[in-house]
């Protein structure tokens, strides 16, 4: 994996806007109607769940090769 | 995991913040810290000024020196500060009912003088905060709760009526073009004079139930497919403009700054004594 996502859950609301605009389908809602990481392996760390998230919920990196 | 430096613009034993979810103002509020950083603006020297509404929530969770103030006198408020120093940084989040209704008359005098702020309104179409009533912004045939069967009130453009009004700067950009509206404000910032920015956003709650798009990101997506670039919309054809909205700037115009010629005055009236 090289990427790397950080959710910040308490501050997500569920709204799925970043579910919905994951180009690679990423990401998903769990149970409790945030948003988790379903497949990790298949992101690309375009960044469109971070630019639109209104909550500043999630964040993605490219990793960083140590 | 790379530190996110507009974070600290944000006062974060606030956060999350208190908009419903999927609400767009989360999106143009970061649009602005965004900017404020690109233009690198000391904190200490930048003034949030907000008024009532959804969108003025949003002074809260930034970390300047904010004010909250009455409904439709961010603008007013501002332009005290902006006198009192002039040296300060006035940044003015609104929103529609607060601006183009009650604050109206205030809008247009303060684009009228030209004086140096930067006025961001978060057009989400709705009273959002009440309960959802028709706006001034609220477009022809959408519902809202005080127009079941459709409003039959023409909406203003705000970035017509600011441009006719005076104002040195004006531009429009939607929650969905997050770099453009931040490039947009970021521009606004640099104008020296009344600049006026328009971010459109959705109400998912308010707007969107009523109006058959209760998901906020179908909302986004209805942006995407719906704003046209100021360039390509001046080539459309008049019959293909139906439901599509133009972004982009649409005045840059530098004249006399307000502060500048109060500043004059106040030389004027001292006969050259300090």
């Amino acid at each position: 994996m090289s990427t790397e996502i950080l959710l910040k859950s308490e501050r997500c609301k569920g709204c799925g806007i970043c579910v919905s605009f994951c180009p690679k389908k990423v990401l998903g809602l769990d149970t409790l109607g945030h948003c988790s990481v379903v497949h990790a392996d298949a992101c690309i760390a375009c960044g469109q769940c971070e630019l639109r998230c209104p909550d500043y919920a999630i964040f993605v990196d490219k990793k960083v090769s140590a | 995991m790379k530190e996110r430096t507009y974070e600290k613009y944000f006062r974060q034993n606030r956060l999350p913040h208190i908009w419903c979810p999927g609400c767009g103002n989360g999106i143009a509020m970061k649009a602005i810290v965004l900017a404020v950083e690109k233009q690198k603006l000391p904190r200490d020297k930048t003034i949030i000024v907000s008024g009532i509404g959804c969108s003025s929530r949003a002074s809260g969770y930034m970390d300047f020196d904010t004010l909250h103030t009455a409904h439709g006198r961010a603008i007013p408020f501002a332009t005290g500060i902006k006198l009192a120093n002039p040296e300060l940084n006035v940044i003015v989040i609104t929103g529609d009912g607060d601006c183009t209704a009650i604050g109206g008359n205030h809008f247009i005098h303060g684009a009228r003088r030209n004086i140096d702020l930067t006025v961001v309104l978060f057009n989400n179409t709705i009273y959002g905060m009440t309960g959802g009533q028709a706006s001034p912004m609220t477009p022809l045939h959408k519902k809202a709760t005080t127009a079941p069967y459709g409003s039959v009130d023409r909406p203003f453009d705000a970035c017509k009526l600011a441009q006719a009004a005076g104002a040195s700067y004006v531009a429009r950009s939607t929650a969905f073009h997050v770099q453009h509206l931040t490039s947009m404000i970021a521009e606004g910032i640099a104008c020296k004079g009344f600049s006026f920015i328009e971010a459109l956003v959705q109400c998912p709650t308010a707007y969107g139930r009523k109006n058959k798009m209760p998901d906020p990101s179908e909302m986004m997506k209805w942006m995407r497919d719906n704003a046209v670039m100021k360039a390509a919309w001046d080539k459309l054809p008049e019959d293909k403009r139906t439901d599509k909205f133009p972004i982009g700037v649409f005045h840059e115009q530098q004249t006399v700054e307000y502060t500048k010629a109060y500043r004059e005055v106040i030389e004027l009236a001292q006969g050259g004594r300090k």
